[in-house]
């Protein structure tokens, strides 16, 4: 372990310490301002480490160049590139706590202690190259998010979304590991990297590494809510208090599909039959449960939670193809998906009063007459994940198919219209409830006061969704630049 | 010069919605300026660009200008003009100033939001027409449903969200299937470029192409609209506020001709002479179908639209039977027929605000009490249904005549089209104007508004109908390239399918040069 390590791993490092600093700081004095300017900082000057860690890739000549920092971890451009990713989203996810838990009497200060271990849990993953760093990441995650989501203990809904995910991670976690263990039985190896040189050599069509690997993909598909693995998601979207979803939309999501491309793109999937079929049906059965059970939806939270099935079902249709396109589009539309549900759910977050979350549908007519900004805001976050141009959901989208077709993937990719016209349906109702007149809402809603933090967090967001929706070449590029050592 | 064409409306728009926060007034104007400046730039183009035309001593495109975009994927943001969407661009913005001028006094709430949809669905139109790129073709197709649909879902009527839901669903249904067909195309060419000249002549075995073109053809059957798929258009219609009907009327329906002149059939060239057939008899079905529909309407708005499905029909008959001839009938039809619903819409708008509703059974006998306002309704009427020596009847003429030497059999079905418009236009304004009469209190006449726009919807259609021959001088050169067989530079390797494209392109073209020499006899 030199210094060059603990340079490399500085990100990791800084967040670890911020929870220290973090929970020391609560002990002795309980002001939620200088929680809030911690948390923050210490996620600022992570992030602002990253570029160290670039720094000493850069040293090592080759583009691709990356640095084994023990057996366990990995640290490499895709890897930094992520973890920006999930900086600036955890960043937003504080920005929005800030102001929503203001609104919430009671203690505020635990949920940043809380947020700041599972998105150390988070980033740990994308720096992960092997089973064991896997699982801890993962379970750092999960059992700091199982707290998040009971945070606001007055609710039953929050207790018993809680309890839901507790229970069903658990038992993702333990078909994890049987899955980790059988693959270990198998090849003996659990290195990330191991595995994948077993599979260059054609030995990975042994039945208990395909079980094994089967046993893996079912954990991470209920991490993702794919469906059959998804029926947790509505009830805990709905459930959690709106900083907490958002967080798990954006930062827990994206930090699993960073471990799913790592993990399996190695692998060449689209040589191996089983595993391909076996994704193909995840794909589709997430596109259209997804879609169709969103149809008729009355609440935002559970609409949102549906309709994040069916886009980690679009997600996985490029997971599919092959070639740099395939990586590059699953991270673009990955990054689109996590700031355009954020802001989403920013948009929630800063509509929820004290007693509940603005869910019903009802809460939301009419908006546009009350606060035009907010309702533009929210119907930009809903067309860009309709996939509308002018946004960055545009762009994922046409990324995605773009992928698909350039692999002669035709038959999803043909579904994957099919649902993103069936999406609009719901995505719609939401636009057009947004902006009934006045005299069509029945009930005229109390909108709480935002701050103006969740002003600059939710304008930020909305220039970037835009901004990346006209010109995504250069973010396209560097994606691009990356993903090409995995 | 080319970005300018689309700026303007997006500018207008934004900034139209800025002003109205402080003056109302302001708005107004700003849009309507905008909007001005649009059909000024395109008249002097028009003007510079006459004789260039006429002689075709151009390349491909009179004006081009071309940015990288999105390098990786080969996308650039590449704009040209040429006679034909320089055309469609006048009617597009001359649509926007009318459409502006309709809305002036009706709209008081929410008015800057109205205006930024307003211009930016026209911003999209003209982003279609300029094109060259066809990522950045979708894309302006596609961004120009969203103000559409916000435009007929918060200022339309009754069950505008019904009607924007649908008219939604639909087209960006069909813009899909026109997405996968562009990726289809482009990973088949393998040229790593998503630009028209390079895509056009791409080779592929013809069950390929065929599948593309039934791609592209969902995408733009959906929005011109072609008879199965046409249910979401009287909803839209109806629903859908004054001017937001003009703009659908007057340029959605017809961008979606431009975009299959354009880019389907030169695209697929082989697979379009197969299909020529189904597309021919579902044009056929559309004239009949639209215009009996039509006579059967209650409500005005769904008359005049089932009107258009009638004339969309002449439209797609023109298309498939692909020679110059048709093909300028095309572009006449398109923009006469733009002209005349437009106009009709707006005097529909006018007559709802005097009279509060749209329904035919409770008008009757309002010749008395509308005077100017029947006579301008009559001669769009009989612009509607073809008379001669008005806008419609040149192109419907000329298609006829296109059509004829293709299959005699489909232009003399089409020609019941003829024998029914009247029957359902007179039908219409004698329930409006004559008969018993509905009602005896005063009604105020056209303003002075309301006649600038009327007026110069007459002028332009008797002009249409009297001297059509700038109008056909300047798409000649457009049409011209356009029948032209893919350049041979793309063409070296031959399959089945591509010498009998070429032989049936070489055969129109041979046949065109016959009918350009009938239609400079034939026409004064």
């Amino acid at each position: 372990m030199t210094t060059t390590f603990l340079f490399a791993l500085l990100p990791l490092i800084i967040l670890a310490l911020t929870a220290i600093v973090v929970m020391l700081a609560i002990a002795f004095w309980r002001r939620h301002r200088l929680i809030v300017a911690l948390t923050l900082l210490g996620q600022l000057s992570a992030l602002a480490s990253i570029a160290s860690a670039a720094h000493i890739l850069v040293d090592r000549a080759s583009p691709y160049a990356t640095l084994q920092v023990t057996p366990l971890l990995f640290v490499d451009s895709f890897a930094l590139l992520y973890t920006m990713a999930l900086l600036i989203a955890g960043i937003m996810v504080t920005l929005f706590s800030n102001s929503y838990l203001e609104r919430h009497v009671g203690i505020s200060e635990e949920f940043y202690l809380l947020l700041l271990l599972a998105h150390l849990g988070a980033t740990a993953l994308v720096f992960s190259n092997h089973f064991a760093s896997f699982f801890l990441a993962l379970e750092l995650m999960s059992v700091s998010l199982y707290a998040m989501i009971a945070y606001v203990r007055g609710n039953p809904l929050n207790i018993e979304a809680g309890i839901k995910y507790l229970v069903l991670s658990s038992v993702a976690s333990a078909f994890l590991l049987f899955g980790m263990a059988l693959v270990y039985a198998d090849l003996g190896v659990m290195s990330f990297t191991g595995i994948a040189a077993h599979a260059a050599g054609g030995t990975l069509s042994g039945s208990l590494t395909l079980v094994g690997l089967g046993l893996i993909i079912t954990g991470i598909s209920f991490k993702l809510a794919l469906v059959p693995f998804s029926f947790w998601i509505p009830d805990v979207y709905q459930g959690a208090p709106a900083p907490a979803t958002a967080f798990m939309a954006s930062v827990a999501k994206g930090a699993v599909i960073a471990v799913l491309l790592r993990f399996f793109l190695p692998l060449h999937i689209q040589h191996s039959p089983p595993l391909l079929v076996l994704f193909s049906i995840l794909a589709i059965a997430s596109m259209f449960i997804g879609n169709l059970l969103a149809l008729r939806q009355q609440h935002v939270k559970r609409l949102l939670a549906y309709s994040s099935i069916s886009n980690m079902g679009y997600l996985l249709v490029a997971f599919l193809a092959s070639g740099v396109w395939a990586a590059t589009a699953v991270t673009f539309f990955l990054f689109a998906y996590m700031i355009t549900i954020l802001l989403a759910f920013g948009v929630v977050a800063a509509l929820s009063g004290a007693q509940r979350d603005a869910d019903a549908l009802d809460d939301y007519r009419g908006l546009a007459w009350r606060h035009p900004w907010l309702a533009a805001i929210f119907s930009i976050a809903l067309l860009s994940l309709a996939g509308l141009p002018l946004t960055v959901g545009f762009i994922g989208k046409f990324l995605l198919l773009f992928a698909g077709a350039q692999s002669h993937l035709w038959l999803l990719v043909v579904l994957l219209v099919v649902n993103s016209a069936i999406g609009l349906f719901y995505y719609l109702r939401v636009v057009i409830a947004l902006y009934q007149h006045p005299e069509e809402s029945s009930t005229p809603i109390t909108v709480p006061s935002f701050s103006a933090v969740d002003t600059v967090a939710l304008a930020a967001l909305t220039l970037v969704l835009l901004w990346l929706g006209l010109f995504p070449g250069f973010l396209i590029h560097l994606i691009q630049a990356v993903v090409g050592g995995v | 010069m080319l970005v300018c064409l689309m700026l303007l409306p997006i500018i207008g728009g934004v900034l139209a919605w800025l002003l109205s926060r402080w003056n109302r007034a302001a708005a107004h104007w700003v849009a309507l300026l905008a909007m001005l400046l649009q059909f000024a730039l395109a008249l002097g183009l028009w003007i510079h660009f006459r004789a260039a035309m006429r002689l075709s001593t151009h390349g491909p495109w009179l004006l081009e200008c071309r940015y990288p975009w999105i390098p990786q994927a080969g996308i650039s943001f590449h704009l040209a003009l040429d006679g034909m969407s320089l055309l469609l661009l006048l009617l597009t913005s001359l649509l926007g100033v009318w459409s502006v001028l309709a809305s002036w006094q009706r709209l008081q709430a929410r008015m800057g939001f109205f205006y930024f949809n307003l211009l930016w669905a026209l911003a999209g139109i003209s982003g279609v027409l300029l094109a060259v790129d066809l990522f950045l073709f979708y894309f302006c197709w596609e961004v120009m449903l969203i103000p559409l649909f916000f435009l007929i879902d918060i200022w339309g009527n009754e069950k505008r969200h019904e009607a924007a839901m649908k008219f939604f669903i639909f087209t960006q249904a069909g813009g899909l299937f026109l997405l996968i067909g562009i990726l289809g195309l482009y990973f088949i060419n393998g040229r790593g470029s998503f630009d028209y000249s390079i895509l056009l002549g791409t080779h592929m075995p013809l069950l390929t192409s065929g599948w593309l073109l039934l791609c592209f053809f969902l995408g733009f059957a959906v929005k011109l609209p072609v008879v199965p798929l046409h249910t979401w258009l009287p909803d839209a219609h109806t629903q859908a506020p004054v001017d937001g009907s003009v703009d659908l009327a007057g340029l959605v329906l017809k961008v979606a001709a431009y975009g299959m002149i354009r880019f389907m059939i030169p695209l697929f060239p082989a697979a379009a002479t197969y299909f020529a057939p189904v597309a021919m008899t579902l044009a056929v079905i559309g004239i009949i179908y639209g215009a009996l529909l039509a006579f059967a309407q209650t409500d005005l708005k769904r008359l005049v639209a089932y009107t258009s499905i009638s004339h969309v029909g002449f439209v797609l008959l023109g298309i498939f039977a692909w020679n110059g001839l048709a093909l300028q009938g095309v572009l006449l039809i398109v923009i006469a027929s733009g002209i005349s619903a437009g106009a009709l819409f707006v005097l529909i708008g006018a007559l709802h605000d005097r009279i509060g509703t749209r329904d035919l059974e409770r008008m009757g006998g309002l010749w008395p009490r509308l005077p100017g306002h029947g006579g301008v309704w009559l001669f769009f009427t009989m612009a509607t249904l073809g008379l001669p020596g008005l806008g419609g009847f040149i192109g419907e003429f000329l298609v006829l005549q296109g059509t004829f030497h293709v299959s005699p059999l489909f232009a003399s079905l089409a020609t019941i089209g003829f024998i029914l418009s009247v029957v359902y236009a007179l039908r219409m304004v004698l329930r409006i104007f004559f008969g018993p009469p509905s009602r005896q209190d005063s009604l105020p006449a056209l303003s002075g508004r309301e006649w600038a726009v009327m007026a110069s919807a007459i002028l332009l259609t008797l002009w249409l109908g009297l001297y059509p021959q700038p109008v056909l001088d300047t798409a000649a050169g457009a049409v011209r390239q356009t029948l032209l067989p893919a350049p041979s530079s793309y063409s070296c390797s031959y399959s089945n399918s591509n010498a009998s494209s070429h032989r049936v392109l070489s055969r129109s073209k041979s046949r065109m040069k016959e009918q350009e020499k009938m239609m400079k006899e034939g026409r004064p």
